[in-house]
């Protein structure tokens, strides 16, 4: 566990993260943290593309608990598995699920 | 003080069986280090080819003869239609995990940017072309080739 803190227009929040990135409390993330987050996993700048998929991920935790893996992913956001890895180099469902404040996708495929 | 272990880059993942079974986790794990961001290549050998096989990989089986992970007998493995009804029955379970048929999980692991490769000599030996494979074979390689390419990465054999 560690703290970071995100600064943005509106000033700066204070961020618990899990060891391995991502957001311990989803209820604190909001839209102008992005940037500073996606900078963060060498995203910069925020595309259409990347708020494509960051706003879909954000919204299929918020409705199932869980962000979607690459491959429902690349069925059901709009942007395609190629797509997806163009934008998100390191691992578009990690790295969007980062940046979206959710917590770290399950699934093995 | 725990230090924390280096995270793996990269991974040569090396697919030699051509079972349904043999095939598959050679597969998910080759889709799973590309969503973690690492680097990968897949190595098609041996009865493994067949994976990558156009007139082959719509066919592949679940071995019930040898297989005790199948928990029947040998004898009643061996009778006619046992091994087309396990295969069945797995390919329904894997529909249900949303685990793709193999054709489109090689399409989409071509996708992700990983690496598709087939193995010279057993090409060689199979009498094969580039052409009996599916389009996304990057290319037929030796083993040669194939230590070079894996160089700094963990290597996987199935």
């Amino acid at each position: 566990m560690a703290t970071t803190t995100v600064t943005t227009p509106a000033g700066a929040t204070s961020v618990e993260l899990t060891d391995d990135g991502f957001f311990v409390d989803p209820s604190i993330w909001t839209e102008e943290m992005v940037p500073e987050l996606a900078a963060r996993e060498g995203i910069d700048p925020v595309t259409d593309g990347h708020w494509q998929v960051i706003r879909f991920m954000r919204k299929e935790y918020l409705e199932k608990g869980t962000g979607p893996s690459v491959r429902a992913l690349g069925k059901t956001s709009g942007v395609n598995v190629k797509e997806l890895y163009q934008l998100f180099p390191k691992g578009p469902a990690k790295i969007a699920a980062r940046i979206a404040g959710i917590p770290k996708p399950k699934g093995c495929v | 003080m725990t230090v924390t272990p280096a995270p793996i880059e990269k991974v040569s993942i090396i697919i030699s069986k051509g079972s349904l079974e043999g095939v598959y986790p050679g597969l998910i794990m080759a889709n799973g280090a590309r969503a973690e961001g690492m680097e990968c290549n897949l190595f098609f050998t041996f009865f493994g080819l067949d994976a990558i096989h156009q007139k082959r990989m719509e066919h592949l089986k679940v071995a019930t003869v040898g297989n005790p992970g199948m928990h029947i007998p040998t004898l009643i493995g061996g009778l006619p239609g046992m091994s087309a009804l396990a295969t069945h029955m797995m390919n329904k379970k894997m529909e249900e995990l949303d685990i793709p048929p193999v054709g489109e999980f090689l399409e989409m692991i071509a996708d992700t940017g990983a690496g598709i490769y087939a193995c010279k000599a057993t090409v060689d030996m199979f009498h094969l072309e580039k052409n009996d494979f599916i389009p996304q074979l990057n290319d037929i390689i030796t083993v040669g080739d194939f230590y070079e390419m894996a160089a700094g990465g963990q290597i996987i054999f199935t």
